[in-house]
């Protein structure tokens, strides 16, 4: 498959150099393993060189800022689009493994940590490729290799059984996407054969197909890739995992595993399916005259309405934010509805303000379940005045998550809606406006727990470290903050699409 | 334009509350009960201070005023203008050049509602002296509640408008929800996802606004010139602009509240604390009203002439259904004072939809001085039930009787308001009423008739409660002194920190009665001036 050319490895030396960050997370995996097996007794030492791993893979990704390349044979692209979302992967993987050090779960019911940050580096190397697989089999490759890492996390408390079920759980309906994908995948081979996603686009361009295959294809695809966003119908594992696994594997899940399957969905739809001569205007006016844009429309309305209207009736705050989650990967959806530049900007802001707000959410969730070790919306009562400072932080992101002002979600939900709206489909935007206000409803509950009852008799007043608190603050001080000024993120969410499109 | 510290006056009266809650934020509570006491002093003192800093600004901006300005649409007709770019992303796609200014300016419209909220949130703080617990807490969210209302009336940006839109309703929720009543959790979040629902919408017709003038410009989107020819909303009388208008109108309409959103109001008003209540029907009611006026109307004249029947109607229904609600109050449910007076507010918002959909400088100019009688009568209204309430935690119509005897001066404040809300001449709620009758028999001669049948109602209802509260016999268990051991009220009659927050008001209320030019005289050039503006987009539209 592969055509060995004359300069052969000059290519492999320039794709070597665009693979550093990657290259970084590699050994920083081998080392943190080696690592562990040397100072077995230390429960910190992984951690801090898989943070160390993860800033310094950060510095390399600044250096690859607007170069646009395949490397490896056209299996991976390097282009800003992929880097933007390699450094949400990358922030919100960072975040999460400073917010383990603060877990008690993970101290006190496991024999070690070593695996765990390891783990966790192996996820990100899987979601880092993810985000710039150019080709089915290196897309079917990214997906395994994340997913085998996280379906261990999400069982890493072993002793727990509802971490193990969730872990078993996990497996299994990603055992099955995934096999519905490689069956996708390989009826899209048969059809075009090539596995590569611009030579399918080319063939496709060219050449007359038989439309029923292909759409099936297609929507077996779409199927692995919904699970890993947690879209409806592929969303039942979502509430149970995040439920099971530790509170930081569930933020990460949320987070980071989404964000890589976006990128590849956008990459995907918009790399293989999608006419690149036409303008951006009629971006959906698709090769196969298919009509993605409704079936992605749809999911994104089914995603959004049953992520929220389920999330109302839930009494753990976990499984409330696995439903919100799955509620937001439907406001997402709205933006790959679109499609467009002004689509795909507003997908890539809104992710950030997400990855912000939700694990914010989730660490104070953590920092909670370490004190009381309880995750019910009842034994939220009263913790508004017993932890004052976590109390408002917790409003901050639950506010940002509905979408208000002058929070960080605000302007991610404005711009889905701008996006929305300016592409005509006004009956959308209306879905995803009342939405919202459903999403209030759960949201508020969580607050309304924290401050309306249980103030009689006062509870004992919380202390938490510094650290902790430290890191609260440097999530809930940008969710604010970018919510009133907001300049440089839409900047960079601009240059990454431009590129990625020129 | 004068200037403090470089700042203009209008960023200062805005913000001001936040330099009251970071002084707040920094004292701490205090451990024991001697210096929880203390830090609760210095919580209200602080309050106190800053909302009078408010208001002497207030008065600064009045007496600078140009009453010659017309302002609306015409940015040389604004006053106090500061504008300074705030967000700027060139060559986004599709968007193009984002551009948000932190633009601020009032008019005419404005100032009366710049001067209503300072009034309000002053005397509001004395009212706010009752709150025993989390007292820290409680005055954090009413400045900030405060500045989210001063935001919203000075904003000419409506971007900006939109962030203080919704800042306002986090502090409320919590105000109501942490500090209200029995059923508190349900009224607050009521209230919260009614307002989010409508605010939503207005988000939708804000941005498809911003895409068809390429700025939130308030000003660039009243001229139709602006209008970029193939977006959504450009063109006159189209069905678009319709539907942009309704979604927009029921954003306000919850707000003000009309028939058939205003459910959330009673519940809100029953639970909140008193001066909640207080700034919820002096000033965040008004928001929906001034909303219309500052957006609907000068954006969608073409919408507002193909309405104007509509909403005239919807006014009349308020005004009647409202009355005949706050009448039943005597006879079914728990017979509650205060949801007496929510449903008189409905009644009262709906003179000031009638008034405003007349569409003539009487009607116009009574509907906003309503606005502002309304804002200070009702406030006055909502004190006197907590003046009672503070002391037996009741305020059943039935539960009392006969307390002029017993609270002459109380009894004599309570007058004024009364007998101001039923509309008696010489005070300033019958000024603004004839004022909307004349605007409005011009323009719907049966509608406003109909609606004059609601003073008769109103005459009626409010009679009633005071005969009830006020005169007949004292009942036994109210003979005695209201604070047998003296350490709260020495005396049984109002005590000066309730005089500081009546006395004022009533002290407007008696004098706009007699005069009412210095709050008219202000709005009247550029109330012709927005007249003029929707009847020229209007007559566009009656001429296709």
């Amino acid at each position: 498959m592969f055509s060995v050319e004359a300069n052969f490895l000059d290519q492999l030396k320039d794709s070597i150099g665009l693979f550093l960050p990657e290259t970084v997370l590699i050994a920083t995996f081998l080392l943190s393993l080696i690592l562990d097996l040397i100072f077995r007794k230390s429960r910190t030492l992984t951690g801090i060189v898989t943070a160390i791993g993860f800033v310094v893979a950060g510095i390399c990704l600044i250096g690859q800022t607007g170069e646009t390349a395949f490397i490896f044979s056209r299996m991976l692209v390097v282009d800003p689009f992929a880097l933007f979302f390699k450094f949400v992967i990358l922030l919100s993987g960072l975040i999460v493994v400073l917010m383990s050090f603060f877990s008690k779960e993970l101290y006190e019911t496991t024999e070690g940590v070593g695996e765990y940050f390891t783990l966790i580096t192996g996820m990100t190397i899987g979601m880092f490729l993810l985000a710039s697989a150019s080709n089915l089999i290196m897309i079917y490759l990214a997906i395994e290799t994340m997913s085998i890492s996280s379906y261990i996390l999400a069982g890493y408390t072993k002793e727990i059984r509802r971490a193990s079920e969730a872990s078993l759980k996990y497996v299994i309906f990603g055992a099955v996407s995934s096999g519905i994908m490689i069956y996708g995948m390989s009826i899209l081979f048969g059809l075009t054969g090539t596995l590569n996603l611009f030579d399918i686009n080319t063939f496709l361009l060219s050449n007359e197909v038989n439309m029923v295959p292909l759409m099936l294809s297609g929507l077996m695809i779409l199927a692995g890739f919904a699970y890993k966003i947690s879209a409806v119908p592929f969303h039942f594992w979502t509430p149970d995992v995040y439920e099971g696994a530790p509170v930081t594997i569930s933020a990460l899940l949320s987070v980071a595993s989404k964000a890589a399957g976006f990128a590849v969905l956008i990459r995907f739809l918009k790399s293989a399916f999608i006419d690149p001569t036409l303008s951006s205007d009629v971006a959906w006016n698709t090769i196969s005259s298919i009509d993605w844009q409704y079936i992605i429309a749809i999911l994104a309305v089914v995603t959004m309405t049953v992520g929220n209207l389920v999330a109302v009736w839930q009494t753990n705050v976990k499984r409330l934010l696995a439903y919100s989650s799955i509620a937001h990967a439907g406001y997402l959806l709205m933006g790959v509805v679109v499609m467009n530049e002004i689509g795909i900007a507003a997908i890539l802001l809104y992710f950030f303000a997400y990855m912000i707000m939700n694990l914010g959410a989730f660490y104070v969730v953590m920092l909670i379940a370490n004190k009381t070790g309880s995750e019910e919306l009842d034994d939220y009562q009263g913790l508004g005045h017993s932890a004052p400072v976590l109390g408002v932080c917790m409003t901050i992101f639950l506010i940002s998550l509905t979408g208000l002002p002058p929070t960080f979600g605000f302007i991610g939900k404005l711009y889905i809606f701008s996006a929305v709206l300016d592409s005509g489909l006004i009956w959308l935007a209306v879905v995803g406006v009342l939405n919202s206000v459903v999403s209030l409803y759960y949201y508020a509950k969580v607050f309304r727990n924290m401050y309306f009852r249980g103030m009689d008799p006062p509870k004992e007043p919380m202390t938490f470290s510094y650290g902790s608190m430290i890191l609260l603050f440097l999530l809930a001080i940008p969710t604010v903050l970018f919510g009133v000024y907001f300049t440089p993120i839409l900047a960079w969410a601009k240059s990454s699409v431009e590129i990625f499109f020129g | 334009m004068f200037e403090i510290f470089g700042v203009g006056p209008l960023t200062l009266i805005t913000f001001l509350p936040m330099l009251g809650i970071i002084l707040i934020l920094l004292i701490p509570a205090g451990k024991d009960e001697q210096s929880k006491k203390a830090s609760t002093n210095i919580y209200r003192w602080a309050t106190v201070f800053f909302t009078f800093l408010q208001l002497v600004i207030a008065v600064v901006i009045y007496i600078n005023f140009d009453l010659s300005l017309t302002g609306v649409n015409d940015i040389n007709g604004m006053q106090f203008v500061e504008k300074v770019r705030w967000i700027e992303v060139e060559g986004l796609p599709m968007l193009g050049d984002l551009r948000i200014d932190y633009f601020v300016g009032i008019d005419g419209i404005s100032a009366p509602m710049i001067l209503l909220t300072a009034i309000i949130c002053f005397v509001a703080t004395f009212a706010s002296w009752s709150i025993g617990k989390a007292v820290k807490g409680y005055f954090i969210m009413y400045l900030l509640l405060d500045l989210g209302m001063m935001g919203v009336f000075v904003s000419l940006d409506f971007f900006l408008f939109y962030l203080f839109w919704e800042l306002m309703l986090l502090p409320m929720y919590f105000l109501i929800g942490i500090w209200g009543g029995p059923r508190k959790e349900y009224a607050a979040i009521k209230f919260f996802i009614y307002t989010l629902f409508g605010s939503l919408f207005m988000l939708l017709v804000m941005i498809a606004l911003y895409f068809a003038v390429g700025s939130f410009n308030m000003l660039d989107m009243m001229d139709p010139s602006k209008y970029d020819p193939g977006s959504l909303l450009s063109g006159i009388g189209t069905t678009w602009r319709y539907i942009a208008f309704g979604a927009l109108f029921i954003g306000f309409a919850i707000k003000v509240p009309t028939v058939p959103f205003h459910t959330w109001l009673p519940d809100a008003h029953v639970e909140a604390p008193t001066a909640i209540s207080v700034i919820l029907a002096g000033v965040l009611l008004k928001m929906g009203t001034y909303g219309m006026l500052r957006i609907s109307w000068p954006m969608f004249p073409d919408a507002v002439y193909y309405f104007q029947w509509y909403i005239a109607l919807i006014g009349v229904v308020s005004i009647i259904y409202g009355a005949f609600c706050a009448l039943g109050q005597h006879k079914v449910g728990k017979r509650d004072f205060k949801k007496l007076i929510a449903y008189s507010s409905v009644s009262h918002m709906g003179f000031v939809m009638l008034g405003m959909a007349a569409m003539n400088t009487e009607g116009m100019v009574g509907a906003i001085f309503q606005m502002f009688n309304h804002g200070t009568i009702t406030a006055m209204l909502f004190m006197i039930v907590g003046v009672v309430y503070d002391r037996t935690h009741l305020r059943g119509l039935d539960d009392f009787g006969g307390l002029a005897n017993k609270m002459p001066i109380y009894t004599g404040v309570m007058m004024i308001a009364f007998f101001a809300a039923i509309g008696l001449p010489g005070l300033s709620g019958f000024i603004s009423e004839v004022l909307i009758f004349l605007g409005a028999f011009q323009t719907f001669p049966v509608m406003t008739a109909i609606s004059a049948f609601a003073i008769v109602i109103g005459a009626a209802y409010m009679l009633w409660a005071l005969q009830k509260i006020f005169f007949g016999k004292l009942p036994d268990r109210w003979k005695g002194p209201w604070d047998p051991t003296g350490t709260k009220y020495k005396h049984d009659d109002l005590n000066g920190i309730e005089l500081t927050a009546l006395v004022p008001l009533a002290v407007i209320v008696i004098y706009l009665g007699i005069n009412p030019n210095p709050i008219t005289g202000m709005m009247t050039s550029s109330v012709n001036h927005l007249i003029e503006l929707v009847k020229a987009g209007g007559q566009v539209a009656a001429g296709m």
